[in-house]
C-alpha cells in the first residue's frame, strides 16, 4: 500500500476538552501503520506543546510527555505558526523542545517542531492527501 | 450586592471574557479558571485588556489550572493574584452572587 501524507490539524488548547488528547492517539496510531504524518499546531493548539505542564493539581492524565515519543514513530515533521505563537505571548523557548534521529545523517540529532509562518503553513496543506482536524 | 465572575474559556476561542469585562460592574472580582487562564499571559493580545481590567476589578486566577497548562507564574502580567482551591472556595464566600461565562 501506498503511503498517503495525512496532516493532523490541531487547534484547541491540551485540558479544557478531549479533543488534543485524542488527537495525539490517533497521531500513534496513524504513525504505526506507517503513514506519512505531518503535525501543525496553530491557534490554542499551540497550547497543547507548552513545557512543564503539571496536571498534578487538577486531577487530569497529563499526556505532553507523549510528545516526545513521536520522534520514535518518525513523526518529526511538527508545525507550529508563528502568528498563533506571538498573539499568546509567546515563542519557541515555551514549548517542549521535541528532536528525533535522523537516519539518514548518522543519526544525529534534530529538532522536529519548526516554527512557520501563516504564508509557509498554507503551503503545507496543500500538499496534503488527507486533512484531519481535531 | 458584588458579584464574582468567573470565566473558564480562553481569550482566544471565545468571546466570554469580552463579555464578562463589559459587564462587569466597578466593585466585582473576576477569577480566572480551566482555560481561562490563558489570559493572564502577558505580552500577548490580552494583556492590554486584563490591564484595563485591574484598575476596576481584582482579578484572580486559579494557580493548579496554570501548572496543569504549564503557563509561568512569572510571565503573568502584574496585579493578579493566583488562589489555590481552598482561595477559590473562600472567594465564594465572600461575594454575594457567582457569575459563571461559561
Amino acid at each position: 500500500m501506498a503511503s498517503k501524507k495525512f496532516l493532523y490539524i490541531n487547534r484547541r488548547p491540551p485540558h479544557g476538552s478531549i479533543y488534543a488528547h485524542e488527537s495525539l492517539e490517533v497521531v500513534l496510531i496513524g504513525a504505526a501503520f506507517e503513514q506519512d504524518v505531518t503535525l501543525a499546531f496553530i491557534d490554542d493548539g499551540v497550547y497543547q506543546l507548552m513545557q512543564n505542564q503539571d496536571t498534578g493539581g487538577v486531577g487530569l492524565k497529563n499526556f505532553a510527555p507523549t510528545f516526545r515519543a513521536l520522534g520514535d514513530y518518525d513523526v518529526n515533521q511538527i508545525y507550529v505558526e508563528q502568528e498563533s505563537l506571538e498573539l499568546r505571548g509567546l515563542s519557541k523557548d515555551d514549548l517542549i523542545p521535541l528532536t528525533y534521529e535522523d537516519e539518514d545523517d548518522d543519526w544525529a540529532e534534530k529538532d522536529s517542531i519548526h516554527v512557520v509562518s501563516s504564508a509557509e503553513l498554507a503551503d503545507i496543506i496543500e500538499q496534503q492527501d488527507v486533512i484531519l482536524n481535531f | 450586592m458584588s458579584v464574582l465572575h468567573i470565566v473558564n474559556k480562553s481569550p482566544y476561542e471565545r468571546h466570554s471574557l469580552d463579555t464578562c469585562l463589559r459587564l462587569a460592574k466597578p466593585d466585582s472580582a473576576i477569577l480566572l479558571i480551566e482555560d481561562g487562564i490563558y489570559a493572564v499571559q502577558q505580552n500577548s493580545a490580552t494583556s492590554s485588556k486584563m490591564q484595563q481590567a485591574l484598575s476596576n476589578h481584582p482579578v484572580y486566577a486559579l494557580q493548579p489550572d496554570l501548572e496543569a497548562r504549564g503557563v509561568n507564574p512569572d510571565n503573568m502580567i502584574d496585579g493578579i493574584s493566583l488562589v489555590d482551591y481552598d482561595g477559590f472556595v473562600k472567594l465564594t464566600t465572600e461575594y454575594d452572587r457567582l457569575q459563571s461565562w461559561l
